[in-house]
């Protein structure tokens, strides 16, 4: 438990004194059991797991012995739920409450190590004891996100044990804002939200517009399906965003911050909730943050489910209480933003960068990278793929090296086919260009786009014009409506693609979906529509031939539109076991026991349910 | 016109917001946590306590996704319908709904039992498809165990 300040602390030296003294209390050989409670683990059961520890441990009365650490995130959500027993960092993964008695008796008391719970590495069918070692881990760079695994989230004391809030002190006691600003432009941080704009430039102008109200804004809408590395941030390590927050603050001089946070992400909105309570309790937010003089508060707002809010002036018109909206941005928002006041918005992962920059300075930070883009990113490694979940590397690392060396690679042996990368608006990159090395111009060179760092891989089973129409389907519903090109333009593009999928496609809707596309670039208000069209664009560009065979063969070879497909069972692999024959929902299937089933084409309705349940891949399509 | 009171609860909660107009956001969230959907008689209240014109209040609460104007069944399933959960087949799951429960996408079963609601992502998407129901999160679904975890929900 946090024991109760006597008085909120008032200088750097209080706080290097707590900092000691929390440490002191601590002992590093302690053994320590951490279990991730963020939002992936939860739904693995995480919770369940807390429990059962708590209970063995009051059971057996070992209090003393072992500590329970509730982290968030550690990344690896594939595996959870995840346990690593410090100090040696033992990897637990897929616990169950039942394994729990054994860990205590086996692991935590004798130090035996439970071999079904360790990890096998699918490449080398090894296991692995020790976290650190897991292939998937030993690869990143976590100079962000390691953070994430040694604290618990809603103890404030666990982040000023790691060094928190020592780059905010550097910075009130020994920078002036100029010296902030010069620095963080000096190591070469691009904003993490997908733009890639030098953040130096951003907040220099911002301290340069004129007005004596101004805001520090910070980007959660994590609105891109297939990330959610700011979730992660700000679930587990919620005092590093603000630390950042408030140095921007300061090198602006701004007294009033918002957090816009996505509502479908509860944890997040609780814990960053908790960890501003907290820093106000500490003088670490508030006025006179310790004792400097400067004050700045935070509040969170609240989204409302609209992909567009994660748009600067959408998001600010949403804080503003009305529509998410986008405005033309003639004057950027760092002159003129929120209420007309200039306003400082990045995204978490760029405000997570701010207190490791101040803290180990621009000539480390810089050496990270490539050229045009510096330090690390955070992405999630999602879709087909061995080991999902969010990765952590230096710019620079190529394509290959994510999806192979610490992705492993596509699942059951399938052949990898594309990787979409930067969201919905960002473009599909096929197999040729996996040696590409990942960074902001790099990507958009392609015709794909960095975006919030989400990388969703697909396979062979992927058909890639049911991709573009997902993902025109998706902006469609998420245009705000305000400009024309996108909110026809878009309407237009998804019917002819879903006429294509439905074997409707006609000689020349290539080329319209292509004009199209033009005008969506040229004429759009916002980012939303004027990247719009990269996915079209770009599975076109690569994949043209699966455009092709859907118009003119009225063929889906990847066998997912459904319209052009057929379930066939193979009755070489058909075990004749009846699963399928129970699953479907029809009853299109038919045939005895151990003997192989056909399915009846004019009652399949081609749901999918016998794919699902066959244990045997003898549900094939053509 | 049937006269309905607005319950004191929602009340107290518009009231907690009277001086703070640009968070009604927030504040229809609250209701809506509240009240399972946006009556019409409270989103009155609002634009009345508030001093925000009815239709600024309409015209956010149904520009956001996140709100419903209609009354919502006793169970709510969100599918996750993200790029991740999308490439893993969640389509089906929503097929499914369509075709055993008779539930479309946004709307609620005859008996109130359930609404069905999609959302773009959730951020688990390492564990897709998955499903929610009231709060709970189920990962790596498919049709058959879609068909167990809504047993468990009267």
């Amino acid at each position: 438990m946090v024991e109760v300040l006597q008085k909120t602390l008032s200088s750097p030296s209080e706080l290097e004194n707590l900092r000691q003294s929390i440490l002191q209390k601590r002992d590093p050989t302690r053994l320590c059991v951490t279990i991730c409670a963020g939002t992936g683990c939860r739904a693995s059961g995480a919770e369940a797991v807390i429990q059962a520890f708590k209970d063995e441990i009051e059971k057996r009365e070992i209090q003393v012995n072992v500590e329970l650490k509730e982290t968030c995130c550690h990344g690896f959500c594939e595996r959870g739920p995840i346990v690593v027993i410090r100090p040696k960092r033992i990897f637990y993964q897929r616990v169950k409450p039942k394994d729990i008695p054994e860990i205590i008796s086996e692991t935590v008391l004798n130090g035996n190590i439970i071999e079904r719970l360790l990890y096998v590495d699918p490449a080398t069918n090894e296991k692995i004891t020790y976290e650190p070692d897991v292939p998937f881990y030993n690869r990143q760079t976590r100079n962000i996100f390691s953070a994430n695994e040694e604290i618990d989230p809603t103890e404030i004391e666990d982040s000023i044990a790691i060094g928190g809030y020592s780059a905010l002190s550097k910075v009130l006691f020994h920078m002036s804002p100029k010296e902030v600003i010069s620095e963080i432009k000096k190591s070469g941080l691009r904003g993490r939200g997908g733009g890639g704009f030098p953040t130096g430039r951003k907040w220099d102008s911002c301290r340069d517009a004129k007005g004596a109200t101004k805001y520090v804004i910070c980007n959660a809408d994590e609105g891109d399906p297939g990330a959610y590395m700011d979730r992660s941030l700000l679930e587990g390590n919620p005092h590093s965003i603000l630390e950042g927050m408030i140095i921007g603050a300061y090198a602006i001089g701004s007294h009033q911050g918002y957090i816009y946070v996505r509502n479908e992400y509860p944890l997040a909105v609780r814990n960053a909730g908790i960890a501003i309570e907290q820093a106000m309790d500490y003088g670490l937010l508030g006025k006179d943050i310790l004792g400097s003089g400067f004050d700045f508060t935070v509040s969170i707002s609240r989204g409302g489910g609209a992909f567009v809010c994660g748009e600067s002036s959408a998001l600010m018109a949403s804080l503003e209480g009305k529509i998410g909206e986008p405005r033309a941005k003639y004057t950027h928002m760092s002159e003129k933003g929120l209420w007309d006041r200039p306003s400082l918005l990045n995204n978490v992962k760029t405000w997570a960068n701010v207190p490791l920059i101040i803290n180990k300075g621009a000539d480390w930070y810089s050496q990270i990278g490539t050229k045009g883009s510096k330090g690390t990113m955070i992405f999630s490694l999602v879709g087909k793929i061995n080991n999902t979940g969010l990765v952590e590397v230096p710019m620079g690392i190529t394509l290959r090296e994510m999806i192979y060396d610490i992705g492993g690679g596509a699942p059951g042996g399938k052949r990898f086919k594309a990787v979409q990368t930067g969201g919905p608006s960002g473009g599909c990159i096929p197999e040729q260009y996996l040696d590409t090395p990942v960074d902001f111009d790099e990507l958009t060179k392609l015709g794909s786009m960095m975006g919030s760092g989400g990388m969703i891989v697909m396979d062979e089973d992927t058909c890639m014009v049911d991709t573009a129409n997902y993902f025109i389907a998706f902006l469609e519903g998420e245009s705000c409506g305000k400009c024309v090109p996108c909110r026809e333009g878009l309407k237009r593009m998804r019917e002819i693609l879903t006429d294509i999928t439905k074997g409707k496609g006609k000689e020349g809707d290539i080329e319209l979906l292509q004009r199209l596309a033009t005008i969506l670039q040229e004429g759009s208000l916002c980012a939303l529509g004027t990247s719009a069209a990269n996915p079209v664009l770009t599975t076109i560009r690569y994949f043209r031939d699966e455009y092709e065979a859907h118009i003119s063969d009225k063929k889906c070879p990847s066998g997912v539109c459904v319209e052009l497909i057929q379930y066939f069972i193979d009755s070489e692999k058909c075990e004749g076991c009846l699963r399928c024959l129970r699953a479907c929902p029809q009853g299109a299937i038919s045939g005895e026991k151990r003997k192989p089933h056909v399915i009846d084409q004019s009652k399949c309705i081609k749901c999918g349910a016998c794919t699902e349940v066959c244990k045997f891949g003898a549900i094939l399509t053509k | 016109m049937e006269v309905v009171v607005v319950p004191e609860k929602v009340e107290s909660i518009i009231e907690s917001y009277k001086d703070k107009k640009e968070l009604l956001i927030s504040l229809l969230q609250d209701i809506q946590a509240e009240c399972n959907y946006l009556p019409k008689e409270v989103l009155v209240e609002v634009s009345e306590t508030l001093d925000i014109p009815l239709s600024h209040v309409f015209s956010v609460a149904t520009f956001f996704k996140a709100f419903s104007l209609k009354p919502r069944g006793r169970h709510l399933i969100t599918i996750c319908v993200g790029t991740a959960c999308h490439v893993r087949a969640s389509q089906r799951l929503v097929d499914k709904l369509e075709r055993d429960y008779d539930l479309r996408t946004g709307s609620t079963t005859e008996d109130l039992r359930f609404t069905l609601e999609t959302v773009n992502c959730l951020g688990c998407c390492a564990l897709g498809p998955v499903v929610v129901v009231d709060n709970k999160y189920e990962s790596q679904i498919n049709a058959d165990k879609l068909d167990r975890v809504l047993k468990g929900y009267e």
